[in-house]
């Protein structure tokens, strides 16, 4: 028997079994409290949970009756991390289109989709991800070509929202998302400038109601109309899936024409862009690893993309470019390694916490720490962006969620087999 | 013959190409040329390297405390404490940093979907075919693929490029060292025997199946569609036997066998001259490979995605076959449903087990570092004791033997190629960066002095990528 095997036989009893999501009262002491908010970070600090809520942040907090006291030992707690734009819930399975509610193939423009009516609070990848620290994000539709002969989607994916990883929906947190630039060329007749061509007509469309045009002229169905009436008003972020530098521009341009509140999401080439998207105040949600020309959209992809942007004072968050749901736990590791090329920890933190709630609209509830609001917090082993580290207490809404999975239990499982084996 | 390839033969590592070069073919006419697109690469002159008081992990298990590393004519010449400095010798300061073996992905498809991923360049699977044993993936590589650079900047030496995963027989797979060349010759591991790809489950099963309604359509269709392959490589190695016994007999009349590129393939992966790699997630699937393998007499040198390895290591152990695994990524398709992180280091601790980290990714490939980190920190997690020195074989050791170089390259051990990383900390870290990349004791990447121009053609020229790594 190997050492490592026996090492682990006497740990293994240690493991914690399976636990429904525990609410109370709780003291966390001594952590080192990355607040995101103007209190900065707060050293040696304890953290009071009453009823769900922060009710103390400070030194020497006295534990109540009955609080469980959570030792951090004086490792990191910070705001549940976000997990970017995915497919969460609406994606359980990759490559299996009965498992999938993502892409809307009518073949007409239907901003009125809203993919969060497929949400689906129980599938695996909630929980598995939840256990990676990750507490928040968004559900994104997916503008997709349909199949050799079929209708597909349209450059307007639909609407999605953020949610909490306890399966809730974030409200008023709704957003718009458009995919431009060549990986959507196919859904605009072959060619980016139609992408332009169409958004101009599905807003006209929509601030002109009493247009007259013959049906068959129309892009938009009333109830598209009204839903895109409610972005246009700048009520709710569009979100512009786009690389490459002369699309931003274009982009930006479109915005300002149409008064619009956008983000950008991908801006592999951002960087070049940079003094005019932090004028235009238009955040980027960028994907930290996406250093390589993988199209001809992204030929000036650069893993400093963040340390640039956010040098030129532009607002960026993190996503994975790939919207699949089941790793969105490695999202703080691409914070890390934004931070070994040149962004600033704070930042790089920033980037998975607060920015990206406060381009969704829920900032007053997740992204960071303060006294009076629902616990969204993680306990740390050690440095949030670092590979090595663990969570160790995931708070949502107020509640201690379980360190349970079906992948802990698919592990549980065959340890338990590894063991005998060894034992025999 | 580079010098290299001459060591091959010296040391006797290799039973491949290399090996026919020495013990000539009676029969010369069924006989490929030994090595028809032979290795061109040529070890650079280089000046002796002294990396002294550093941390090093040997890739052999040992972790050696401000230590010294010596480099000298593309060789490990000696690791140890208080080594001197030959005569002219460069000589890196360790204090702080980390020293590993070049690290090894055992599954990349460099060059052959290389960046940018446009249809002109996407020549990694002959997918018109379910077994197209006859391609060999090297025919596809693009060495101007910008995701060389990149995986060198992480750390990455030696990589084998392999066909896609749409057929059941992919087609032979290649050994790179990761240098700047303008032909894939000049990149090719001197004497590194080719593999085979291999394929389980639902890519065959979807890219014929379901896409084109025809062989195969499921699992079953799969496993007869490998077994029909390696009855008649088994004929045609037989003809060639009884072909060659039969020159070897005086038999003027002997009737030569026509040359078959698919079977020359599959003939040499039954007998062990090229390396078997078979890509497969599911547990049973790979239980079923094995018998497979037992039934026709081959040996799998490695399954690689392995998403269900952990359930059964023991097995893997038993049968001496490595699997290459992702650290945490699941669920892009059904039989990658049951993944987990803990899945490396359940392989590492069955007793005799041969965990590889791989990549199968130009992301995954510029940070293999970080994703044992990953693994191990998962490891660790459940009670395994998986110190740095463990880890560290996963992505060096590990890879090199189920790649079959592991007597020349894979661990820091004197007279195997100078491939070698200094790191500017621990190297299971999410911040860690390489600082000098060593490929047969030339420095190929050093962080402090970045080339001014990028390595790939393509990059040249286009404004976007001026003053931008790569």
């Amino acid at each position: 028997m190997t050492s490592a095997l026996q090492k682990f036989i006497v740990l293994a009893a240690a493991l914690l079994g399976a636990q429904a999501a525990f609410s109370g009262s709780f003291l966390i002491r001594n952590a080192t409290v990355h607040t995101m908010t103007a209190a900065g970070t707060l050293k040696s600090a304890d953290i009071l949970i009453t009823d769900g809520r922060i009710a103390a942040l400070g030194a020497a907090l006295q534990a109540p009756q009955g609080a469980q006291v959570i030792d951090a030992g004086g490792q990191p707690v910070t705001p549940g991390l976000f997990g970017g734009l995915s497919h969460l819930g609406v994606e359980e399975i990759g490559l299996e289109p009965s498992a999938q509610d993502y892409a809307l193939k009518l073949g007409s423009m239907r901003p009125e989709f809203d993919v969060m009516l497929a949400f689906n609070p129980d599938s695996t990848s909630v929980a598995v991800n939840r256990l990676g620290g990750v507490t928040f994000g968004v559900v994104v539709p997916t503008a997709a070509a349909g199949a050799t002969g079929a209708p597909g989607g349209t450059i307007i994916a639909g609407q999605g929202a953020a949610v909490t990883l306890d399966g809730a929906a974030l409200s008023g947190s709704r957003a718009l998302f458009v995919e431009l630039g060549a990986a959507a060329s196919a859904l605009s007749g072959g060619s980016r400038a139609a992408q332009y061509m169409l958004l101009r007509q599905a807003f006209s469309e929509a601030r002109t109601p009493n247009l007259v045009l013959a049906s068959d002229q129309r892009l938009l169905t009333p109830a598209g109309r009204q839903a895109l009436t409610e972005f246009s008003a700048g009520a709710a972020p569009i979100v512009f899936g786009v690389e490459r530098a002369a699309d931003i521009r274009q982009v930006l341009a479109f915005a300002a024409r149409e008064k619009l509140r956008i983000a950008i999401r991908g801006g592999a080439e951002a960087w070049r862009v940079a003094p005019e998207l932090a004028a235009a105040r238009v955040p980027v949600i960028l994907d930290p690893l996406d250093d390589l020309p993988e199209s001809f959209d992204e030929v000036g992809a650069t893993l400093e993309n963040a340390a640039r942007l956010d040098r030129a004072g532009v607002r960026i968050a993190f996503s994975f470019a790939d919207p699949e749901p089941h790793n969105l736990r490695k999202l703080r590791q691409a914070a890390g390694i934004a931070v070994a090329h040149g962004l600033p920890w704070q930042a790089g933190l920033a980037a998975i916490t607060r920015v990206p709630a406060e381009i969704f609209g829920v900032a007053d509830r997740v992204g960071s720490i303060e006294t009076g609001r629902l616990a969204n917090l993680v306990v740390w082993s050690g440095d949030p962006l670092e590979v090595t580290s663990v969570a160790r207490n995931v708070f949502i809404s107020g509640k201690l969620e379980p360190q349970t999975s079906r992948q802990t239990e698919l592990r549980e499982r065959y340890l338990e087999r590894l063991r005998q084996n060894a034992a025999r | 013959m580079t010098r290299f390839r001459f060591l091959f033969l010296a040391i006797g590592v290799l039973s491949g190409c290399a090996a026919q070069a020495v013990k000539p073919e009676p029969a010369a006419q069924i006989a490929p040329a030994a090595e028809p697109y032979p290795s061109t690469y040529q070890v650079p002159a280089s000046a002796p390297t002294l990396i002294e008081h550093a941390t090093v992990l040997t890739g052999t298990g040992e972790r050696l405390e401000d230590a010294d590393v010596l480099l000298v004519d593309g060789k490990i010449k000696a690791v140890g404490k208080g080594l001197a400095a030959p005569a002219g010798a460069l000589v890196i300061d360790g204090h702080g940093k980390w020293v590993t073996p070049g690290l090894i992905d055992v599954h990349s498809h460099l060059g052959v979907y290389p960046s940018p991923a446009v249809r002109g360049n996407d020549d990694g699977n002959e997918a018109t075919s379910p077994s197209t044993a006859n391609v060999w993936a090297e025919h596809s590589v693009w060495p101007q693929d910008p995701g060389f650079t990149t995986a060198l900047i992480g750390g990455v030496t030696t990589m084998q490029i392999l066909p896609g995963s749409a057929n059941l027989f992919g087609g032979r797979s290649v050994v790179l060292k990761n240098v700047p060349a303008v032909t894939y010759q000049a990149m090719k591991f001197p004497g590194a025997p080719q593999g085979l790809k291999m394929a389980c489950g639902e890519n065959p099963k979807r890219v014929y199946g379901v896409q084109r309604k025809q062989f195969p359509e499921t699992r079953m269709g799969n496993m007869a569609g490998y077994r029909a392959q390696w009855i008649e490589a088994r004929e045609y190695l037989r003809e060639i036997e009884s072909y060659e016994r039969k020159v070897k007999a005086g038999d003027k009349d002997a009737k030569p066998v026509k040359r078959d590129l698919r079977l020359d393939t599959l003939a040499a992966a039954l007998k062990g001259e090229i390396l078997v790699h078979q890509h497969c997630y599911r547990a049973d699937e790979m239980a079923t490979v094995l018998d497979m393998a037992q039934e026709f007499g081959y040996h799998v040198a490695a399954f690689h995605h392995a998403v269900e390895a952990y359930k059964i290591a023991d097995l893997l152990a038993e049968r001496g076959v490595c699997a290459a695994m992702w650290a945490d990524w699941w669920g892009f398709k059904m039989e990658s449903y049951d993944g987990i992180q803990e899945n490396i280091a359940m392989v590492d601790a069955a007793p005799g087990g041969c965990a590889i980290v791989h990549s199968d990714s130009s992301e995954g490939i510029q940070r293999l570092n970080q994703e044992a980190a990953k693994a191990m920190t998962a490891g660790r997690n459940v009670g395994f004791n998986i110190p740095p020195e463990r880890a560290i074989a996963w992505l060096t050791a590990n890879p090199a033997k189920a790649l079959g170089i592991l007597k020349v390259t894979g661990t820091l051990e004197a007279g195997k190629m100078a491939d070698v990383v200094v790191w500017n900390r621990d190297p299971f870290s999410v911040y860690a960066l390489a600082d000098y990349v060593f490929i047969d004791g030339a420095v190929r990447y050093d962080r402090a002095h970045p080339p001014a121009e990028p390595r790939s053609d393509f990059l040249l020229g286009q404004p976007a990528a001026s003053g931008v790594t790569p």
